[in-house]
């Protein structure tokens, strides 16, 4: 893998912010005093007139772009996971969700591969709170390719999305032509007959490697990217499910809430089948490396690639 | 308008709290009636609006940030002649378009969808922000309850609001001084109030909320006033209007049962009555 792109899917959605600056002229960005983290810095070099800085204060942030937004303009706020959607939660829910207002979060540093600065810092709940609002989109982009191209279908979308982007270098798994980017529908990236692999954010290219390792040992594993987790491509994971029987979702993210109990809503109304949970398993993160992280806490395609295996 | 017709106005807006309230069997009655006045002089007075095109782009916005004070909010914007008056006996109601606290989606002429305290103001910065960013010149006013700013996301909304010069910005404190727990003073007080608008940099006008006269005087000030928000401290007695829900805290979020009602109206109708000789 050692010659393979990486990208931090954060830089893509400064990037991707810069290109559609120059497409809507009424797309602001808001930011709380890390938008040098959070790369909307990067927009706001290009852009500055339309980089409102509103400080350490995220609940006023949330509220300001839900105010920007009854008059027309398309605002992207920006914070890490953790403040976004975790200390503003209840402004997201009651100023954007309930009047169900066109606001983008652009959430990043989610998950445990923040790295050093700890579990105060890893949010690895942010998809639960999210996608108990009502009319919340929530995405989460497995590289850089998929990044960019999240940021241009929230825009699209007319109501609140949820973005999730993170801090750590991930390799660039989506960079061909026939690539196509569709709200709410998951991409099947190996099709198998004896498990279900269900990945999502950085977790998909790890599940693909997975994929392989098992190969290796007989095991016939299909492999789905959801980068949509609302509104769930249940459809694809149905059919999947139906097929080979067995089912493990991984996420960079809590069990409980996530992608996992995603998809154990939609078969156990449509087709209950066994699952398989991998994430992180009801505990808060630390303190590390982020590859380190990820290997600890069986993230990575090995941890994957064993989980499978013993569930199989 | 002149003042003696605001003030029937306002009587009329009160009547209609009063009224909702009562048919609701719940809802909040005292700081809807404190606020009448402002209300009245907004909708009536201040604000360029069009009760036949609602959503116009150049209108001038209204967050009512202590949303609970919706029957206020309601019951001027159908004697403005928004939706019939006759809807007010609807409020809270299964069914009804006139939810609990302000629905944007579903009433017109609520600019903002609110109820969560500290919340609107936030929003209001933002339409004032949007206004400077594409050069409009609307103006956008927000209304808290002085129990309302001990939530902490009012300070950072008007930092901000400060930091940004929001000249097209006016914050409106109805001070009657009293939230569920008791007086402002005694839960948590968050006195002095216009000195802490003042230093997050407002200009700040101390009003009487019951006083069409002063509170002319107060938007005109907060008009001719640039390079900064204002903040309008409007001293109120909270239930204003009804004798016994005067200065009464019982009255924050309680309904009047018929006989209380019965008096309620009666008060009204009394006064009513008495600016009809004028």
């Amino acid at each position: 893998m050692s010659e393979v792109k990486k990208i931090a899917t954060r830089e893509s959605y400064g990037n991707a912010l810069v290109e559609m600056g120059a497409k809507y002229d009424n797309l602001v960005v808001l930011d709380a005093d890390l938008a040098a983290a959070t790369k909307t810095g990067t927009f706001k070099k290009v852009y500055p007139e339309r980089h409102i800085d509103c400080g350490i204060a995220e609940c006023n942030m949330v509220g300001i772009a839900a105010g920007l937004a009854t008059t027309g303009k398309i605002p992207f706020v920006s914070s890490f996971a953790m403040f976004a959607a975790g200390r503003a939660f209840e402004q997201v829910r009651n100023s954007v969700g309930y009047p169900k207002l066109n606001v983008k979060i652009g959430a990043t540093h989610a998950g445990i591969s923040v790295g050093e600065d700890g579990a105060t810092h890893q949010c690895n709940e942010d998809i639960a709170l999210m996608r108990t609002i009502p009319g919340m989109v929530v995405i989460n982009p497995s590289d850089d390719v998929e990044a960019k191209a999240a940021v241009a279908a929230a825009i699209e979308h007319d109501g609140p999305v949820y973005l999730r982007f993170g801090r750590l270098a991930v390799p660039v798994i989506n960079d061909n032509p026939d690539y196509k980017f569709e709200l709410g529908k998951g991409v099947l990236l190996k099709e198998g007959k004896d498990v279900t692999i269900v990945a999502t954010g950085l977790c998909v290219c790890e599940a693909v490697e997975a994929a392989k390792k098992l190969a290796e040992d007989g095991i016939d594993a299909e492999v789905i990217n959801i980068h949509t987790i609302k509104p769930l491509d249940e459809d694809l994971i149905v059919a999947s499910a139906k097929k080979t029987g067995k089912v493990v979702t991984v996420e960079e993210h809590s069990v409980i809430g996530g992608l996992g109990s995603a998809v154990c809503d939609a078969l156990c109304a449509k087709a209950p089948t066994p699952v398989l949970k991998v994430g992180i398993q009801d505990v808060f993160g630390e303190s590390g490396a982020a590859v380190k992280l990820i290997h600890k806490y069986g993230l990575d395609a090995e941890g994957i690639y064993e989980k499978v295996k013993s569930f199989v | 308008m002149d003042k003696l017709e605001l003030q029937k106005t306002a009587n009329e807006v009160r009547k209609g709290i009063v009224t909702a309230v009562h048919s609701a069997k719940a809802g909040h009655p005292g700081g809807s009636l404190s606020a009448a006045d402002i209300f009245t002089y907004l909708y009536f007075e201040e604000m360029n609006i069009d009760p036949k095109d609602p959503k116009k782009p150049d209108r001038d916005r209204f967050v009512l940030s202590k949303g609970h004070t919706a029957p206020g909010l309601y019951s001027v914007l159908a004697q403005r002649g928004y939706f019939p008056v006759e809807d007010l006996k609807t409020l809270r109601q299964l069914g009804s378009y006139l939810q609990g606290h302000p629905d944007m989606k579903h009433i017109p002429g609520v600019d903002m969808s609110s109820g969560s305290l500290g919340q609107g103001v936030s929003a209001a910065v933002g339409m004032a922000l949007s206004a400077k960013l594409s050069n409009e010149d609307y103006r956008v006013y927000t209304l808290l309850g002085d129990g309302e700013i001990e939530e902490g996301q009012v300070w950072e909304a008007a930092m901000f609001a400060g930091h940004r010069k929001l000249d097209n910005l006016v914050v409106i404190v109805d001070n009657n001084n009293l939230q569920i727990d008791g007086a402002i003073s005694d839960v948590c007080s968050p006195y002095p109030i216009d000195e802490k608008f003042k230093a997050f940099n407002f200009h700040v006008i101390n009003v009487d909320a019951h006083d069409f006269d002063a509170l002319k005087a107060a938007f005109d000030e907060a008009r001719a006033t640039k390079g900064m928000p204002t903040a309008i401290i409007a001293k109120s007695t909270k239930g204003k209007g009804v004798s016994f829900m005067e200065n009464n805290v019982s009255w924050h979020g309680t309904a009047p049962n018929d006989e209380q009602y019965a008096v309620a109206m009666a008060d009204l109708e009394k006064v009513g009555e008495a600016l009809c000789q004028k």
